[in-house]
This record gives C-alpha cells, structure tokens and sequence, in this order.
C-alpha cells in the first residue's frame, strides 16, 4: 500500500520530465523520481527482509548521490544560463549529430 | 637483437624520426632525411653483399638472417625476422626510392610534418619486407598505409581531401579482407593440439587443411590484391596518384604497390598452395583484364597522373598476371616487373612532379614542345617511356619477356591463350607512351609562359640520374636479379611448383 | 677466331653513342662529327677484316673439307636465363649472311656518317642544332642493327630488333619540332611494335615446342646431314627435328603450330620490312634526315625482315605454307608499291615505294627458293639483291639527298632540269637508276635476273607477274630521273643561287657507292652465299632466255619513260586522264592511312578505349563510390534521431524500455 505513494510521484516525475521546457523544473521532476526509487527501496527492505538494512543504507546512500547531483546540475544549468541566456531544453538543441 | 642486420632496417626510421622530432629548419630536416636513406641504402647493398656471400657459401635454408623476438606471448606474437632473395630485392628498392624521393621532395612545403610520415610510412614498407611474422607483417602493413591519408590530405592536389579517403577506405577495406584471412590461417596454423603460431616458416611445414584453404586464399588474394590494383578494386589508384605530391607518389607507386604482390605470393600463394593451385585462374582472368584493360584506359586519359597511375595498373597487373602462372620463370618475372616497374613508376612521377612544378598544369592538351624549354627532364622523360614500353636494355624489357616466356611455358592451353592475350599490352603501351611523348615533350610550344621556365635542379638532376641508372642496371645485367629472386622458387621452397 | 674483333666491332658504336649521348652537348660540332666518323670507320675496318676472314681464311672453323661454309659462333655470353634450356645469350654468329651484312652495314653506314657532316649542316656551313645527337643517334642504330646481324638466338635478334626500331623511332623524329616528323616516328613506331607483337608470339611458340631459341639448333634440325654445316651435334638436330615432328599435330585455323609460329614471326618481318599491310610507316619515315632514310629505310633495317625469313629458312623449308605465305604478301606488295611509286610527287616517296617493291622482291626471291630448284637459287638471288639493292639504293638516296640539299624542297616539282648544274649527283644518280631498273652491266641486273631465274623455277605466273613488276621498276625510276634532270629548263627563284654540286663529304660516298653500284654485279655471290653453304657457281646455271626477257622489258620501260618524260610535253596529263580513277587510288596510295587512322581513331580509340575509360569511371568507380555513397545516405536517414532534444531522448527510452519489459514479460508468461 506505501507503494502507491511512490508510484504516483515516479509518474509525476516521469510525466514532468518530459513536459516541462525549464531545466529547473526538469531537475525537480528528476528529483521526484530519485525520491520515489527511495521509497521504494526503504518499503521492499522492509517487508522483504525485515532482519536486513542495506536497502535503507542504499536510500540514504541514493539521497547523498541526489544532493550532489543536484549541485552539478543546477551549476551546468547555471552555467548554461549564462552562456546561452536561457534554459528552455527545447532550444538548447546544440548537443547533437 | 641489434646484432641481427635486418632490425636496423626498422631502427635506421625510427631513429630519422627522433631526429626529425629534434630539427628546428629545413635544413636539418633535409640533413636527417638524406643522412637516413644514404644509411638505408648502404645497409641494403651490405645486406645484398652478405646474403650473396651465405648464398654462395652454399647455404640453402629457404630464408637467411633469421631471428625471432617474443612480443605478446599469449597471442604466439613475435618479431620474427627473416630475408631471401626476393626481400633483399625490395628492401633495396625501397631504399633507393626513399634516397631519390627525398631529393625530389627538396622544396616541400612544411617539410618537418612531411618528412615524418615519410619516415614513417617507410619503416612500415621496411617492417614488411623483413618480418616472416603474418602478425608483425599486417602491423608494418598497416603502418604503410595509414600516412598515405594524412600525405595525400595535406600536402596533395586538386580533390585531395575526397582522394585520400577513398584511397584509405578502399585499402583499409583490403585490411578487413586480409585480417580475417591472416587470423583463419593462424587458428589453422598448426595439427590440433600444437601451438600455434604466426610463423610463415613454421606454418608452410604444417600444411594448412584444404578445405580452409579455399576460404582463406581468396580473402588473402584479395586482401593484398587491393594493393596490388587487381581489377576491380583499382579505382583508388588513379585518383589517389594523381592527387598525392611527388614523393609520396613515387613512394606509393614504387613500393607501396609493391607490398600487394609481395603479400600476394609470400601468404596467399606460399601458405595455401592446394587453393592456390585450384583458384588461380578466376584470380588469372580478373588480373588478364586488368593488364588490357588498364593499358586502353591510359590511351585516352589527359591528365599524366591518370596516364600513368591507369599504366600502373596495366603493370602491376602483369605482376599479379605471373604470381598466378605458377611456375618458376613466370614468377620470377613477377618480381623482376615488381623492381623494374617500381623504379621506372617512380621515375615517371618524379618527372611528372618536377613538370607539374614547373607548368602548373598536368593537361597534355595544355603542353607541348617542352623538349626546347626543359631538354634534360624531356629526355629523362622519353627514357623512362622507353623503359615503361619495353626497350631492351632498360628493365620493362627483360621483366616483361621473363613473364612472357614464363607464362607460356604452362601446358594449359588456358594459360598461353590468356599470355598472348597479355601480350597485346606491349603494342597498346607504345601507344599510349608514346602519344605522351608526341604531345608533351616533341612539336611546337603550345604555351608562350612556358619558355621562361627552367631545367632541371642538381637535386632533381640526383634524383633522375639515381632512378636512371638503377632502371639500366636491371635492364643490362638481368641474369644477376633474375638468379636472385629465382633461388626462392624452387619446387622444394614453393610446393606448389611441384604440383 | 679470337673473339676480340667481333666484340670491337658491337662495343665501338655503343661507346660512340654513350660518349655522344653523354658528353655530345659539351662538345663541338665538328668534334662530334668526326669523332662519329672515326668510330665508324674503325668499326668498318674491323667488320671489313673479319667478314674477309670468315670468307677467305679457309680456316677449318669456317670451311669443313667439302668446301661448305660453316656457322661460327665466336662467343655467346648469358645474358638471361629463363629455364635451364630458354636462355638468351648475346653472341656473334659469323656465318655467310651476316658476314655479308657486316660489309653492307659498316660500309652503308660509314658513308652515311661521312655524308651527313655535310648534309647536317646549311649553305653557310652552320650546323644544325643536334648535330651531336644525330651522330649519337647514328651510332646507336649501327650499334644495333649489328647486333641484329649476329645474333646468336632468335631472342638476341628480337632484343636488338627493338633497339633498330626506338633508333629508327628516334631519327625519324630528329626534326621533333615539326608535328608531321612527330607523327611519323610515332606511326613508325608503333606499326613496328604491332608486327613484333607477331614476331613475339611467334618466339613464343616456337620456343615452347622446340625448347631453345639458338639458331644453329633450330636451323639445322629440318635438314638433313646439315648439323655439321651447323655446328651442333647430330644428336641435338634429330631430337629438335623430332619434337617438329611431333609438334605438327596441333592444328589451328588450317595450319599446324608451326605454320602459325612462322607466320607470325614473318609478321615482324613484314613490319620491319614495310610489307603490305603494315607498310604504312616507311613513307611516312621520310620525314627524317635524308641520310638516315638512305641508311635505315633503304638499306639496312627495312631489309631485316628479309634477313630474319632468311636466317629460319631452313625452318621455313618444312613448312611450304609459311613460304608461300611469303611469295604472295611479297609479290602483292612489290606490285602494290610500284604502281604507287609512279604517280607521287615527293622524290623521297618514290624512292620509299621503290624500296618496299624491292624488298619485295627479296621476299618473293626467298619465297619461291626450293633446295630442289637450282640447289636454292631463290635465298641467294634474294641475299645478292638485298646487297646490290643497299648499294644502289642508298646512292640513291643520298643523291635525293644532295638534290633536296641544293633545292630546299622535296618535290621534283621545284626541280626539273638540274643536269647542268649538279653534275655529279646526275651521273651518279644515273648510274643508280641503271642499277634499279636492271640494265645490264650495272648490278641491280644480275641480281634481279637471278631472282626473275628463281620465280620461273616455282612458277610461270610468280614469273610473269615479277618481270612486270621489274618493268613498273624501270619506268617510275627513269620517269623520276627525267622529271628531276631534264623534264624542261630549271628556274632558279628570284634571290636565290644557281643550285651546285656539294662538298666532297656528300660527294664522296655519292662516288663511291656509284662505283660499287657499277661492278658489283661481277662478284661470284654464290661462292660466298648459299642456304646450306655450299658454293655454287650461278654463272654455270645462268638462264640467258631470262635475262633477254627481262632486259627488254626494261629497256622498253624506260624507252617508255623517255618518251613521256624527257622533254616536256603533254603525253603523261593524257594518260592520267585516261585512267582517273586508278591514277586518284595510286596517287593516294590506295588510301590505306586512312583505312588506318580510321581503325585507329574511330574504332580502336573511339570504340575502345573511351567506352573501357568511361566504364572505369563510372561503372567501376561508381560503384566503389556507391558503397560510400550508401554508407553515407544510411548514417543521414537515421542522423534525426539524434536531435538534440533530451525530452525526445527519453521518449524513445521510454518506448525501449517498455518493449523490452512487454517482450520479456512475454517471454515469462
């Protein structure tokens, strides 16, 4: 049952990675989806194997990895902020061919 | 290792090409670059001098200055060197045409750069020539051809860019053919349960099993067939010739082109003798087209690149045309045409660069009567066309006859129908040389401009005179090469002479 | 015989030629000049000593004790070995034939030498630019063509067969400013080099069959109790003879293989010898220096053709076909050629067409030789007409020479009259055309009767047809002596000086060779030369009925020619208008160059060779870039997928990884 919670955010995310234009909002969206993935993990370890804790280790080891993450791209969006004025993904097409 | 002779020819490069590294002007790199050959040179005549001295001390071991140097030992991957007759002949082609083409390529620009994939490209050419190793071989072999991309792309002529790629791809396309060759002869080098090896020397003693044969010959042939401009796969030829800059074609035609027929009868032919003897004659009727075919094509080219790169194919396809007679004769002519068509090809480029140099234009239909402006570079000219249609006394002569009497020495009757057939090209040669000739070098000048230009410079003059005698010396003393290179094919070296 | 003089012999004039070749620009005209000439000269006196000891020596070398003449070889060096068994060797074969060749040659070409050191140079005594180079040239082709001579082996003969041809490649062309000289070496050349194409193949064939490529074992094998005459053992002729033998079973198109090797290898006769259909290029040849066609395309390397039919005769005995091949190409050209030598205007051309119907007059003499008739009359009538022709011949040529010398124009059209002014270039010109035309005591009468002797021996109709041919021979020749000498008054152009007689340097030969012309008739030719070496005394078998026919049928030929050409007078324009359309064929020699340069250009080039270029570019080419082409449109069709949009990205990861998760899912239910 704590996993609809979850599933309900994961889609969230998913349905925001696509849809917003803003980086921002796109880390948030990510941020959501990391989020649900340690729900999950904490919620399987629980009822699973109730005697082991690596899965709950595994979480707060996922939210140290996100904090970082978040940092590296919040400076690339700023960095790419400041080079092209802009962090619409749509017209930051460059990356390609 | 270093006492064994045939390590210097890789050594004496890599060292021109630390010394290059250390050269500050033009000077110093033409010093280095003519200091290195002149060393090659001497090291090949010595190598020539103690391989005839071994030979008439009556030793009769199929190759001589062996020596064997574990490199990657899970893989059976040595430095295996070793040289007969045949190597000795190349390597001291290859270095007489590095000598001349260093001195036809005085006034490069950025000569730093090009030197060194000069240098480069020719330790590959040596590595070939000396390695008995199929691994070591296909690495040298490689070498060879990667610089050709960066010498055509930037220091070449007209559409250099799109030539050199369709040079590389095309022979790089060869190398696929030829890898995957040269590894399904390694997986059967050996009886089951011995290990294997790379080793030609060991593996032509454990007879490759038949049925592979027939898989691995063509891929090999073919490989180095690409090389060799066997038709259909010579269209990287013309285009590649006619782009790249003096030295590197004369470098390409004389040798590198070279290292096809070499590859051809040393793998192809020496390790798989049952397919080879089998599967000859599709490879005879593809290379019998290419020697006719390749001679009308020049007839009625414009451009004297084109003329020459479409002679070569008529040539090296000659050369190819004997590998595949299989027999003794034929196949000493082979690489008598090998030697004499690298020297006088390399001679027609030179020339055909120092003209390009001079007249900006390599159109026939633009020149004429060049012979009053240029006279010492015209007659170098007429004597290499002399050379190229069969004079006797120059080289074309006694290799051509050598293949020709060959040939038709086989009992098959399909053999000596397709020897006259490749006969013809000697009267089609003479047209399209001399239709040059009668265009260019004789008649009024076409060109007003051209009466300004000068003769030849003393390096230019070096650089002929060098190719000149070399192209004679073949010409008037041939019994000399032809019992060089005839020592290798006897039936006891070469089973399949004894088929 | 000590081998020094024959090697003397060959290596003079190579050396000439490399030092001329060489060092020739640096030094002076003159120097060159003379330095040529001594080298010849040399040459000749060496060539004169050791053809007077092969002939007069007596040495058992030379002469077995049955007083035939033996082939000497006097050395033979390897100079590449194909088999054990196939070797070409340079070597000196001394043997009657090229005994007589090295006099013809040395003495033709030492007088050609002394001649151009006049010739070479203008009225004011300056001379022409590559003065050098034309005696280097020179030297090469005497060189070579001695070579020819003496050649060992049939492939030492095509060895130097080649050098004749690139010299003779190289003086036509020694004018190579003038596009029409260039045209003609190249046309030279390359006709040459398709007749070698046959003689090669012919080698070939023979060399397959047979085995071994030296004359003296192919020679000796078809004869029976020759091989002493030929200087191999017994043995060697039977087992050669056996694999003739053998071999004739193989047929092919009619003939057996040996017929076809013959055939071809006097392809390359007819080639060097100008024989209908490859005769294209000797007119053409004219173009040279005069002294040069004197020496190359009269003389000496047209004949070589000759030679070679004449070095395999014995080859040729077996097989009767290939002769008879020979009589007919032979007997067709000399007709061919001397019905074009009478309507053409360049004095040089119809010196050239009389050269092509003489030799094939040589041809047709060894055609029809059987041993049977006259112990082979036919080879040494042809042998004796190959000499007498070089002499009268060249002076007929170097006469032309001095004529075109003192006039500037080839064309007797500038000429007429001269008689008065050069004298002795007419009396020596004269003597010539009395030689050609066989009158007798001149030499051209006894050799032409002798051949006429041998036709009539084979057959009434060979017979008929060649003394008409001597007929046609002695009318075009005193119709080009009456045209040029007499005709009417010579006009000399406004500016210019009366035309004189030259220096003694063109004078001398002139003289000389007038003089050979005039006696040379009274040598005992077949003492010297016969096909098995046997003397024969001809005189012994002389056919006088033969000689009155043929000489009234010169006398009437020129009677002819003086009526219609001595004075002028409007006798010759009837006749040409009474025969238009021949007269318009011969006059543009039956318009074989343009049947050529119509195979040439239209077909060959045009429907060959450009059709085979466009196919490598764009069929072959095309489809080696094609796979570029593909690779290059594959990676462009799926280069969208890329676009940049991270949003599209995870789109298709998305669609994946939901695929993926159906199909495995699937694949677990």
């Amino acid at each position: 049952m704590l996993l609809v919670p979850a599933m309900i955010m994961f889609c969230c995310g998913v349905y925001g990675f696509i849809t917003r234009r803003n980086m921002i909002a796109i880390l948030i969206s990510l941020e959501l989806m990391l989020n649900a993935v340690d729900i999950n993990f904490a919620v399987f370890n629980r009822y699973l194997w109730p005697e082991a804790t690596e899965g709950m280790f595994f979480t707060l080891f996922a939210i140290a990895i996100a904090a970082a993450e978040t940092a590296l791209a919040i400076a690339i969006i700023i960095n790419l902020y400041r080079s092209a004025k802009n962090i619409d993904v749509r017209d930051l097409n460059k990356l390609k061919y | 290792m270093f006492s064994n002779i045939l390590i210097w020819f890789v050594v004496i490069p890599l060292l021109m090409l630390a010394g290059l590294g250390l050269c500050r002007d033009v000077k110093q790199v033409r010093a280095v670059a003519v200091a290195g050959s002149t060393a090659l040179i001497a090291l090949s005549v010595k190598l020539l001098v103690d391989y005839l001295a071994l030979r008439a001390a009556g030793d009769t071991a199929p190759m001589l200055f062996l020596g064997s140097w574990t490199w990657f030992a899970p893989l059976n991957i040595n430095l295996a060197v070793g040289v007969d007759g045949i190597s000795v002949a190349m390597i001291l082609l290859s270095s007489i045409i590095l000598f001349t083409g260093s001195f036809a390529s005085w006034q490069v620009p950025q000569p730093k750069a090009f030197f060194l994939w000069l240098i480069l490209l020719s330790t590959g050419v040596f590595g070939f020539f000396i390695s008995i190793d199929l691994f070591t071989m296909f690495m040298f072999y490689e070498v060879a051809l990667i610089p050709m991309y960066l010498l055509i792309g930037v220091w070449g002529t007209g559409r250099k860019e799109y030539s050199a790629m369709k040079l590389t791809l095309m022979l790089m396309g060869g190398s696929a053919f030829l890898m995957l060759g040269l590894i399904g002869i390694y997986y059967h080098s050996a009886p089951a349960g011995q290990p294997l090896t790379w080793n030609i020397l060991e593996i032509v003693n454990n007879t490759i099993d038949p049925g592979w044969q027939r898989f691995l010959f063509p891929m090999t042939f073919v490989g180095f067939g690409v090389l060799g401009a066997m038709f259909p796969f010579h269209t990287w030829s013309p285009d590649g010739h006619a782009c790249a800059p003096t030295a590197v074609s004369m470098l390409h035609a004389g040798v590198l082109m070279k290292l096809g027929g070499y590859g051809c009868f040393r793998v192809a032919i020496y390790l798989m003798p049952q397919a080879a003897n089998e599967l000859a004659w599709i490879f005879l009727i593809l290379t019998g087209i290419s020697v006719v075919y390749g001679a009308f094509s020049a007839c009625v080219q414009t451009d004297l690149k084109y003329i020459n790169a479409y002679s070569s194919v008529s040539h090296c396809g000659l050369v190819l045309f004997a590998i595949l007679m299989l027999n003794t004769t034929a196949m000493t002519g082979a690489i008598m045409q090998m030697l004499s068509h690298g020297l006088m090809t390399a001679l027609f480029f030179a020339l055909i660069g120092m003209i390009y140099g001079r007249t900006h234009t390599r159109d026939i239909t633009k020149m004429g009567g060049l012979m009053r402006i240029m006279p010492y570079l015209c007659v170098c000219y007429v004597i290499a066309g002399m050379a190229s249609l069969g004079l006797p006394g120059l080289s074309g002569f006694v290799a051509e006859m050598t293949i020709f009497v060959g040939s038709f020495q086989h009992a098959d009757m399909f053999h000596r129908v397709f020897t006259i057939v490749a006969c013809c090209s000697i009267v089609i040669t003479a047209v399209y040389i001399l239709r040059v000739v009668g265009k260019l070098l004789f008649g009024p000048v076409y060109d007003k401009h051209h009466l300004e230009l000068t003769d030849a410079t003393w390096w230019e003059r070096f650089s002929t005179v060098g190719l000149i005698v070399s192209v004679a010396a073949i010409g008037c003393f041939p019994n000399f090469f032809s019992n060089l290179i005839k020592f290798t094919f006897s039936p006891e070296i070469f089973k399949v002479l004894g088929m | 015989m000590d081998a020094t003089l024959p090697i003397l012999i060959l290596a003079i004039p190579l050396g000439m030629f490399l030092v001329l070749g060489l060092a020739g620009c640096k030094m002076s005209h003159k120097m060159a000049g003379v330095l040529g000439c001594l080298g010849m000269g040399t040459t000749l006196v060496l060539a004169y000593t050791t053809a007077f000891t092969y002939f007069f020596s007596g040495s058992p070398e030379f002469v077995n004790a049955a007083g035939e003449r033996l082939q000497a070889v006097i050395f033979n060096h390897t100079w590449l070995a194909f088999t054990d068994k196939l070797v070409i060797r340079l070597g000196f074969l001394l043997d009657p034939i090229s005994a007589m060749m090295l006099v013809v040659i040395t003495t033709i070409s030492f007088m050609v030498h002394l001649y151009s050191m006049g010739y070479m140079r203008d009225h004011h005594g300056v001379y022409e630019r590559g003065f050098q180079r034309f005696y280097a040239f020179l030297s090469l082709f005497s060189f070579s063509m001695l070579g020819l001579v003496v050649a060992t082996n049939i492939f030492q003969m095509y060895i130097f067969w080649e050098l004749v041809g690139a010299s003779s490649y190289l003086l036509i062309g020694f004018y190579y400013v003038k596009p029409s000289a260039v045209s003609a070496s190249k046309k030279a050349f390359i006709v040459t080099r398709f007749a070698d194409l046959g003689f090669l193949i012919g080698i070939l064939i023979l060399s397959y069959y047979t085995g071994t490529f030296n004359f003296t074992e192919l020679t000796s094998a078809p004869v029976e109790g020759m091989a002493d005459v030929f200087n191999v053992s017994e043995t060697t002729a039977l087992s050669v003879k056996s694999i003739f033998e053998s071999s004739a079973t193989p047929v092919f198109l009619g003939g057996s293989v040996l017929t076809w090797a013959l055939v071809l290898i006097f392809m390359g006769g007819m080639g060097k010898s100008a024989m209908l259909p490859l005769h294209i290029w000797l007119p053409d040849a004219m173009e040279g220096p005069t002294p040069v066609s004197a020496l190359i395309h009269a003389a000496t390397m047209v004949v070589a053709g000759v030679y070679l039919v004449a070095r395999l005769f014995p080859l040729y005995l077996m097989e009767v076909t290939a002769l008879e091949f020979v009589t007919w190409v032979g007997a067709f050209t000399a007709l061919y050629a001397a019905i074009v030598a009478c309507t053409q205007i360049d004095i040089k051309r119809v010196l050239a067409f009389s050269t092509i119907s003489q030799i094939a007059f040589m041809m047709v003499s060894l055609g029809v030789a059987r041993p049977e008739f006259h112990h082979g009359l036919g080879y040494m009538a042809s042998m004796f007409h190959l000499f007498t022709h070089a002499m009268f011949k060249a002076l007929l040529f170097l006469g032309a020479g001095a004529l075109i010398h003192a006039i500037g124009s080839n064309d007797y059209t500038a000429m007429h009259g001269l008689r008065k002014y050069m004298p002795v270039t007419h009396w020596t010109f004269l003597i010539g055309c009395l030689a050609i035309a066989g009158i007798i005591p001149f030499s051209g009468f006894f050799s032409k009767d002798e051949i006429l002797s041998s036709c009539l021996g084979n057959s009434t109709f060979i017979y008929i047809w060649m003394s008409l041919v001597a007929g046609l021979t002695a009318f075009y020749m005193f119709r080009l002596y009456y045209l040029i000498f007499w005709w009417k008054e010579h006009k000399i152009p406004e500016g210019h000086h009366a035309p004189h007689d030259q220096p003694w340097t063109m004078s001398l030969p002139l003289v000389i060779l007038a003089a050979i012309s005039l006696v040379a008739g009274f040598i005992p030719f077949g003492k010297f030369v016969t096909w098995n070496g046997h003397p024969y005394d001809f005189m012994a078998h002389f056919d006088w009925s033969v000689a009155a026919v043929s000489l009234c049928v010169a006398i009437v030929a020129i009677v002819l020619a003086t009526a219609m050409y001595r004075k002028e007078n409007p006798l010759p324009d009837k006749f040409r208008a009474a025969l238009p359309r021949l007269w318009e064929w011969a006059h543009h020699r039956f318009y074989w160059d343009e049947l050529y340069l119509f195979i040439t250009h239209k077909i060959i080039f045009d429907r060959i060779c450009r059709p085979i270029a466009w196919f490598d570019r764009h069929i072959i080419d095309g489809t080696m870039d094609a796979f570029a082409t593909v690779t290059h449109a594959a990676s462009r069709a799926i280069r969208p997928l890329q676009s940049g949009q991270v949003q599209l990205y995870v789109w298709w990861y998305l669609l994946g990884a939901l695929a993926l998760g159906g199909i495995t899912m699937l694949c677990l239910l």
